[in-house]
């Protein structure tokens, strides 16, 4: 049961590039002239230059990580941390430049917005070339745009929780994005207002060596609810790529946000993301993270429950092909009493895949009555499949109330057998197990995207049995 | 090809082993479509091995002789092939699939054997054969066999035997772990699709399900062969005097009866 990689890049769909396609490109390598140059020509006010400037100052100080997985093979002068895909934003589909138009298209974009969604915002190398949100919501109030367009006319918002949630010296990555940021997501909820269509961005690395690093900002005020998705692929190159994104959440007291991933990146993209909540008094986050692609991904969705009764959940499948490694997991800090928690991990190892699940739970002292369970599990397709799990807890106070699952299971002969002593195929058989397995995730994602994520394990499926 | 036509399982002179170990040492059985059949014997005479070796597991390696459905020998299929031929095997410990709700897995396997039906006569059919086998319709939607109990998964194979309508089916101990009600109600699903003209060979050691399915052949296993066949008058016999007296006439020690177990 073994597929060359080569088959697995074959299956990916989204693996096309449609050419450069740009108005300026940045040199190669990261210096503090590039820095410089970025902050120019977006015209941002001194503050954010000095905070990219110390950024990049953080991320020059620190090693990097060696805990998690290979990141040997990324070459920081090998990057492009910026290219303009165009000189203006499109308000309408129209705008968009035709060759960006027509990826987008291919990707399906629009027909999505047309479908089901609540706003769109569509982001081309560095820079969102596209973004639309529905009228109604902008007269109740909401903002959704990208993050330069939050810091240029919503500055006293945006200034106020902008690197408060991770700061710039977070960690090795977070400080990269903080100095080259570019892109990304804004988004505002008013007071009471509920958004009950999802927002959602997409995101498409086009240029070989691409460096995307795009910043996003929900702010959820007290009471509201916001439901905000991410789709992200990119060509198949020789080269590699790098995504590095930030994502801070404030969720006001009482506020709920949730937040979909599907990551979809091609096999030669290293995806190290800093995402990050914070939910104060009964406020509920919940990160529903899918990584399908990318070479290597480093993703650790964190929830710091700061106010009494918050409630954090972090949902996550993660699906290893052939020399793929999915490092994925879970931090939930309770700090406040009375905060509940549930982190459920799902992944599955195919050929010579890698998945581990890296989790952290605190409890801080003053944090009486907490509730928490995590429980990961994990799926092996083949005997050359690796699966390891990392559960760190640290509980400081006394009447907390944790469990802790982990499983790890192989696609077993007996499953297989039923199913096929009932007329299913090997292949179908494999899959409708892998299916299974992921249920408990996909039956939390929207059926537009339940539909899309059963289809791209199918692909990475097919061809697996031989 | 036997006398009876094609429509007739002949397992002939079957050795079958398991990582090396010979469980079955020459079986010779023919059961023909529209004829039930009990396969009785101790524990560990080989009887589920027989099962599994009959539908394809590939735990279960032919060492010799042959097992012909319908005129044509089924070694080297897969089990899907076999299923798609008119094959089926109630195994004796259902396997649970989380996260497969039993209509997509019956809709699969009813695809998988290309006789899928329109999605309103589909639903149809699977609640009427759950009601049939006094299952809640809650069960169509819960996961395959999981958090079942041992009553529960019994049941639901039969649900898919009337389903999938195979035409020769192998019930392993379908009736172990039954109480009486349950029981009836199995035995009267498998009268019910025995009526269709299907073969069934049931696998059992107790005559219990016996009294509700009469056969028409009894064949009695131990160490790995058939060492007895015979009429519904062979169930009183083992009932009467249990298996000691065969065994000794087929000059089987007690102890080497179930040597076969694994």
């Amino acid at each position: 049961m073994t597929v060359a990689a080569k088959d697995l890049t074959k299956d990916y769909k989204y693996g096309f590039n449609d050419g450069d396609e740009f108005v300026f490109r940045a040199t190669k390598g990261l210096t503090r002239e590039t820095v410089i140059d970025i902050s120019r020509r977006k015209n941002e006010p001194p503050w954010m230059l000095e905070f990219r400037l110390k950024a990049l100052d953080h991320f020059r100080q620190r090693a990097m990580p060696s805990w998690g997985a290979d990141l040997s093979g990324i070459d920081f002068d090998d990057i492009y941390y910026y290219v303009r895909p165009a000189d203006e934003q499109g308000r309408t589909w129209e705008d968009v430049p035709e060759g960006i138009k027509r990826t987008f298209d291919r990707l399906g974009i629009p027909e999505a917005e047309r479908k089901f969604l609540g706003g769109v915002s569509a982001q081309y190398e560095s820079e969102v070339v596209y973004h639309s949100i529905r009228k109604d919501l902008e007269k109740l109030g909401v903002l959704f745009s990208d993050c330069d367009t939050g810091l240029r006319d919503h500055p006293e918002i945006f200034r106020k929780y902008f690197g408060t949630v991770i700061p710039a010296n977070d960690n090795k990555f977070a400080a990269l994005n903080s100095a080259v940021w570019s892109g990304g997501s804004f988004v505002y909820v008013p007071k009471g207002v509920r958004v009950e269509v999802p927002l959602q961005a997409y995101f498409r690395i086009n240029t070989e060596s691409m460096g995307q690093f795009e910043r996003t900002l929900i702010i959820a005020e007290e009471g509201s609810f916001v439901h905000y998705i991410e789709g992200c692929t990119a060509p198949t190159y020789s080269r590699d790529s790098l995504h590095s994104a930030v994502v801070e959440i404030i969720a006001m007291p009482g506020a709920t946000v949730r937040y979909t991933t599907i990551q979809n990146w091609s096999n030669n993209v290293y995806n190290l993301v800093t995402k990050r909540a914070i939910a104060k008094e009964r406020a509920s986050v919940f990160w529903i993270d899918g990584n399908l692609g990318s070479k290597v991904t480093m993703k650790y969705p964190s929830i710091y429950l700061m106010g009494e009764g918050a409630h954090g959940e972090v949902l996550s499948v993660a699906f290893a092909g052939d020399g793929q490694h999915q490092d994925a997991g879970a931090k939930i800090i309770h700090v406040a009493p009375n905060t509940t928690s549930n982190i459920v991990s799902k992944s599955v190892s195919k050929g010579t895949g890698r998945t581990s699940y890296r989790g952290h739970m605190k409890v801080y002292p003053k944090a009486h009555n907490v509730r928490s369970s995590v429980r990961c599990d994990a799926l092996l397709l083949d005997e050359s499949s690796r699966s390891d799990t990392y559960p760190y807890m640290d509980i400081e106070a006394e009447d907390v109330q944790i469990g802790h699952e982990a499983s790890v299971s192989k696609v077993g002969d007996e499953q297989l057998f039923y199913l096929q002593a009932r007329g299913i195929s090997e292949a179908e058989a494999t899959a409708m197990i892998v299916n299974g397995f992921i249920e408990p995730f996909v039956k939390e994602l929207p059926m537009e995207y339940a539909l899309e994520l059963n289809r791209l394990i199918a692909l990475q499926m097919e061809g697996s049995v031989g | 090809m036997s006398e009876a036509g094609v429509s007739t399982l002949e397992i002939r002179d079957l050795r079958v082993a398991v990582e090396g170990k010979e469980i079955l040492s020459g079986v010779d059985l023919t059961v023909p479509k529209g004829e039930v059949h009990a396969l009785m014997g101790p524990n560990g005479a080989g009887k589920t091995s027989l099962g599994y070796a009959v539908m394809g597991h590939p735990k279960y390696q032919v060492t010799g002789g042959d097992i012909i459905w319908a005129g044509q020998s089924v070694l080297g299929k897969p089990p899907e092939e076999r299923s798609r031929l008119g094959l089926f095997l109630s195994l004796q410990y259902p396997t649970a699939i989380p996260g497969v709700t039993t209509t997509n897995f019956l809709r699969a396997a009813l695809k998988g054997q290309g006789k899928e039906l329109p999605a309103r006569e589909f639903l149809k059919l699977i609640r009427s054969e759950v009601a049939a086998l006094k299952m809640d319709q809650s069960f169509m939607s819960r996961y395959i066999n999981d958090n079942f109990s041992g009553g529960e998964k019994k049941r639901m194979e039969i649900v898919q035997m009337a389903i999938l309508k195979p035409e020769m089916a192998i019930l392993d101990e379908t009736d172990s772990g039954l109480d009486v009600d349950a029981l009836r109600t199995v035995a009267d699903g498998v009268n019910r699709v025995r009526g269709d003209g299907m073969g069934i060979l049931i696998i059992t050691h107790y005559q219990r399900i016996l009294d509700y399915i009469t056969p028409d052949r009894v064949h009695v296993m131990a160490a790995g062969r058939i060492i007895a066949s015979g009429g519904s008058e062979v169930v009183a016999q083992i009932e009467e005097s249990g298996y000691d007296p065969m065994l000794r006439q087929a000059g089987i020690e007690a102890e080497a009866a179930a040597s076969a177990a694994v």
